[in-house]
């Protein structure tokens, strides 16, 4: 029987921060014991032995599928900005980026 | 008359329509007028596109009037799962994030519905992001069970499934990645399919767990679910993961149903304990009807289906964790809290994101960031992608002693709204049975075999086939369904009380 | 976050006296396909912004990607050029993280299962002792997307720190790119910089033979990044490496690894630690400042892309690929050399300025190897350095070299009129004899005007004339000097001296 994982609130702060969801600092105790009882009925696929078990990434055994490399099927500008939140020259404006490339 | 035309199967209203007896935006108005009468109540759709659907009426009509031929389907009322785009119609996937976002492109499946004539009523409510068993997760209120309408109507797409109860349409689509079609038609007793996986097109499906994800037909009769998988199925060259084998002859096999000399297998791991009374009894009485129609009842095992459940719970959250992440407040949907502060863009994403995103969803997008995160993944979501090899190998083995497995579609008739909602887990019991046929990407339909008699709410017993013979289903399917009429004298859902 | 006070770094022979470097470099060649990686929007350069998206490009909801299949012959041709083994079976996999210019905030790549892997390219250095071969591992070459493009406003300097706000455009999102990683390259002692930038050339040179790119560093088709670091000597374990980024040009390379010994030589020598982190080359300064902190585990959380099916190269079709490439640019540099019997040196010349070609194709059309490689090395060359562009953006081509040679070798010309050609092609008046004819160029090839002009000559210095005949021949340039000025250097020098020598009874 595998141990039910223990998560903590701040596993749950850095996996939010791995998603980019600011979660408001009093749920974190709340999504830690869900997390925590989630995992430990999933965790129960370790309990399968399957060491020389290859892993099935894709339902059917479908290969080498390829588009000719031919134009098609753009969208105008106007369509493609027409959901954005905030436009500016014909491009979907940001604010500051932290971050550097 | 009109109460008449909402009552219709889809094959009888393509007939009346095709032959002139009635218009087209005849059927469509007797269809928009039943939804302003019970949606209130029923709440099954959050968007209802009257003009569009009369205007696609109407060129059916015309089309007819210029002799032209028309599709098999042309001139019925469809409800469209709000997963599923529609180019400049809101599609929301039942999220807040998604409020207000009106798609430039039309979803492959989408585009075939209009090309056949369908009309395209509006779209239809559903848990979040598709994630959950009740349709509790939408965030625009739940869909109410039109047998009950204290009661869940199912997951994720609750409102297809209670559109079709509710003689709302006659047809629907829904999406199913790990029972979503089939749960709901099972608790509204209504008909519903997951094709084989690849068999429908996924472009323009918002993706949940793309290895999983499979849109499909709701109906109230299995005939009028091969019309509709008809037109929908087929070769996609816009989605890589979409088959190239010719679509079965379903429509055929719906009209031969005929079971006799066929080896149909109960799988021993999907029922028993933990499955409600009522649901095990007319499971019984169904399995008994399919013997005295000539088929050859067999057990089988699949040893690994106690695992299926846990394994999806792997997979869906880190697939999905990954499939969410587009949504940021940058291209479409709604942007949160730029004005509050002088924010960076990675804190109005994050506050975006929290915003706009449920419980169940920020809850599976957590566990399947920590699931594929570095030091985990082989014991997550490796462990569970082998699992989903063992899953597949027991279908083979069964399969192979048996030409369709069955079993009870899920454990439970349709529980009370707010029943499950403080326990995820209970809540993803839900699927215990529909889970193994996404997880090894074999098709499956759910038909209802009667009312649970402690409750007097549908059961729905669940068909399976081999990847890629979904006309198995229908064949036997309609035979089972053509037997329960002649017991019941008439539809099941004559029985749902009237809204 | 640049510090006020530049970095303190340690002289050159000092840090290769004290220190081993070790380098890595990666390399991400941008595909010259009609279409993006994974859906069929055009890859025009320039287009308006947003103009060339769609659905998948923009990351839409519901959209799915579609492999380009030119994108992947063209992988499993770069790797083969590079001696790569090409994978058997292969798929694509999912890279997590958030960024603006990121439409899915994931990129679709390749992570533990490259479609190219563990090949090497051999790149010659001059050193001290000579020529020397040095061999770069390849470690992997896979396929990936491009990210949108982020222009900040607001700022100073148009760079991310101190912008406002930004904006993206997505027509380069997702166009195909090829990622080219290095095994560790050990054993360059002082000449990494040298071997750093032979290896990128070499590999442009590739890949330029290949035509699947037009390799353009300063458009941005061919990008490199750097990695360096120290150790004390080749047996001591590796040190922590830094990455520099913006190194924009072949130049860039080799001074951007310099600069980058000398920083990290001096960080060690008073005792501290480098830092692993991302740099930002500063062409203008050269120097490298320190951008974001790179975490060894940057979690990526990588899994197979669910939304395609892997990728098993038909055997049969690699072998076609293989035996279609073109020659090895080496092998071909060598042929030439040997055909036209140069030096090394003069070999390297030739290379170094980009005109190999240029000089070859002019041979071809007949021109001497030395006459043409005279132009292409020398003159335009000089040219085009002077204007800052590629010898290849000048406006003349192997055809007007090769009849300009044409022309002297008639005697139609001489080198100075000549000349005065190319000049006149460069400046657009026409093909090389259009520009004869319309600036009046051609050599005097008639005696007679000749002839007029030495009397002309002879007349004006009589005693010049009379030292000739006396026998003093050297004079006989004064003359020839002025006839070739009368005649405006379009005399023949050498039959203006033979006439000379002839008119007044003289031999030599």
């Amino acid at each position: 029987m595998s141990e039910t994982p223990s998560i903590s609130r701040e596993d749950v702060a850095h996996l939010a921060k791995l998603a980019r969801i600011d979660l408001p600092p009093e749920s974190l105790d709340h999504y830690a014991e869900q997390l925590a009882v989630i995992l430990g009925a999933v965790a129960k696929v370790s309990e399968v032995a399957a060491d020389d078990v290859p892993a099935t990434s894709h339902p059917l055994p479908l290969v080498n599928v390829f588009r000719e490399d031919v134009v098609r099927g753009s969208l105008t500008a106007e369509e493609a900005l027409s959901g954005a939140p905030s436009v500016e020259s014909d491009r979907f404006r940001v604010p500051r980026i932290l971050d550097e490339e | 008359m009109t109460s008449e035309l909402i009552t219709l199967t889809a094959a009888e209203t393509a007939r009346k329509v095709a032959s002139g007896e009635v218009s087209a935006v005849e059927v469509a108005t007797a269809h928009l007028d039943r939804i302003g009468a019970v949606d209130e109540r029923v709440h099954a759709f959050l968007y209802v596109d009257t003009e569009g659907a009369l205007a696609a009426a109407d060129a059916v009509d015309k089309a007819r009037a210029a002799g032209e031929q028309l599709s098999p389907l042309a001139g019925v009322p469809l409800a469209l799962k709000d997963v599923m785009t529609q180019k400049g119609i809101p599609t929301t996937c039942g999220s807040k994030i998604l409020e207000g976002w009106r798609p430039p492109y039309d979803a492959t499946v989408t585009a075939r519905l209009k090309a056949a004539g369908v009309v395209i009523l509006g779209k239809t409510n559903m848990d979040e992001f598709a994630m959950g068993s009740s349709t509790e997760h939408s965030a625009y209120g739940p869909t109410h069970n039109p047998w009950d309408l204290d009661r869940i109507p199912g997951g994720s797409g609750g409102g297809s499934a209670a559109a079709v109860a509710a003689f709302e349409a006659p047809l629907a689509i829904g999406t199913d990645t790990g029972g979503s079609i089939r749960q709901p038609a099972a608790v509204t007793g209504t008909v519903g399919v997951k094709p084989t996986y690849g068999a429908v097109s996924r472009y323009g499906l918002v993706a949940l767990a793309s290895s999983l994800d499979q849109a499909g037909p709701c109906s109230r009769t299995v005939l009028d679910a091969a019309l509709l998988h008809a037109v929908i199925a087929g070769h996609d060259p816009m989605d890589s993961t979409s088959v190239t084998d010719p679509v079965p002859d379903v429509v055929g096999a719906a009209m031969r149903a005929d079971v006799k000399g066929m080896k149909i297998g109960i799988v021993r791991e999907l029922g028993g304990d933990g499955y409600q009374a009522g649901v095990r009894q007319r499971f019984d009485e169904a399995v008994t009807i399919l013997e005295g129609l000539g088929a050859e009842i067999v057990e089988v095992s699949c040893p690994h289906f106690p695992y299926a459940l846990a394994a999806y719970y792997l997979i869906l959250p880190s697939e999905c964790s990954s499939n969410l992440a587009k949504f940021d407040g940058v291209r479409f949907g709604i942007r949160v809290g730029e004005g509050d502060g002088d924010p960076s863009i990675e804190q109005v994403m994050g506050r975006t994101r929290a915003a706009g995103f449920g419980d169940e969803t920020i809850r599976r997008i957590m566990l399947g960031t920590y699931a594929l995160s570095a030091g985990y993944y082989d014991a997550y979501y490796g462990q569970a992608q082998k699992v989903r090899t063992l899953i597949q190998r027991d279908f083979a083995a069964a399969f192979a002693q048996a030409d369709v497995l069955i079993s009870p579609t899920a454990p439970t008739t349709a529980f009370k709204l707010g029943e499950k909602l403080d326990d995820p887990l209970a809540m993803y019991l839900n699927d215990v049975a529909t889970i193994p046929a996404n997880m090894a990407g074999i098709p499956g339909m759910s038909l209802p075999v009667g009312l649970a008699p402690e409750d007097g709410l549908p059961v729905g017993l669940q068909i399976m086939a081999p990847a890629l013979a979904d006309e198995r289903l229908y064949n036997v399917g309609a035979a089972l369904e053509a037997a329960l009429l002649q017991t019941w004298g008439h539809p099941i859902l004559q029985e749902a009380p009237s809204l | 976050m640049s510090t006020s006070t530049a970095d303190a770094v340690v002289p050159y022979d000092e840090v290769i006296a004290e220190f081993d470097p070790v380098l890595g470099l990666e390399v991400h060649v941008e595909l010259g396909t009609n279409t993006k990686m994974f859906c069929g929007c055009p890859t025009e350069f320039g287009a308006e912004p947003n103009t060339q998206v769609c659905p998948v490009c923009l990351g839409l909801p519901g959209s799915m990607p579609a492999v380009n299949a030119t994108a992947v012959e063209s992988a499993i041709r770069i790797g083969l050029a590079l001696n790569c083994k090409i994978a058997t079976w292969c798929r694509f996999a999912r890279k997590n993280y958030f960024y603006p210019d990121m439409p899915k905030n994931f990129q679709t790549s390749q992570y533990d299962e490259p479609i190219c892997y563990d090949g090497y390219l051999d790149v010659d250095v001059e050193t001290d002792e000579g020529m020397k071969t040095f061999r770069v591992g390849i470690e992997r070459a896979h396929m990936e997307e491009d990210t949108g493009k982020t222009s900040h406003q607001g700022g100073a300097t148009g760079r991310i720190h101190g912008a406002d706000y930004s904006l993206v455009d997505y027509n380069r999102a997702g166009i195909p790119l090829i990622e080219i990683v290095t095994k560790t390259v050990e054993g360059t002692g002082k000449y990494a910089p040298e071997v750093a930038r032979a290896y990128v050339t070499a590999l442009r040179e590739i890949l330029r033979g290949l035509g699947v790119s037009d390799v353009k560093m300063e458009q941005g088709s061919l990008r490199c990044d750097a990695n360096v670091s120290l150790r004390p000597s080749p047996d001591s374990k590796l040190g922590t490496r830094t990455e520099t980024k913006n190194v924009n040009s072949l130049r860039s390379i080799e001074r951007a690894i310099r600069y980058e010994m000398t920083r990290q030589a001096a960080v060690l020598r008073a005792g501290g630690t480098i830092i692993q982190e991302t740099r930002h080359w500063h062409e203008d300064t050269g120097i490298t400042t320190s951008g974001r902190e790179k975490s060894d585990a940057e979690d990526y959380r990588y899994f197979p892309e669910p939304d395609l099916v892997p990728i098993a190269p038909d055997p049969a079709w690699v072998e076609k690929l293989r035996s279609e490439l073109p020659e090895n640019p080496a092998v071909y540099q060598a042929r030439l050399q040997a055909a036209w019997g140069i030096s090394d040196f003069d070999m390297m010349a030739v290379v170094r300025s980009g005109a190999l070609d240029l000089v070859a194709e002019t041979v071809a059309l007949g021109a001497d190897q030395a006459a043409a490689r005279k132009w292409w090395v020398g003159e335009l060359t000089r040219i085009a350095n002077d204007r800052a562009v590629e010898l290849t953006e000048l406006p003349i081509t192997p055809a007007d070299v090769a009849r300009v040679e044409a022309l002297v070798g008639e005697g139609a010309l001489n080198d100075k009129l000549a000349r005065q050609v190319i000049e006149g092609v460069l400046a657009g008046e026409g093909s090389p004899d259009e520009v004869v004819a319309a600036r009046g160029l051609a050599v005097v090839s008639d005696d007679g005007p000749l002839l007029e002009a030495i009397d002309a000559a002879l007349a004006e210095s009589p005693e010049v004339a009379e030292k000739i005949r006396s026998g003093k021949v050297a004079a006989a340039g004064a003359i020839v000097g002025a006839v070739m000025k009368a005649t405006r250097g379009q005399a023949d020098a050498g039959r203006v001296r033979d006439l000379l020598l002839e008119r007044l009874g003289v031999s030599e």
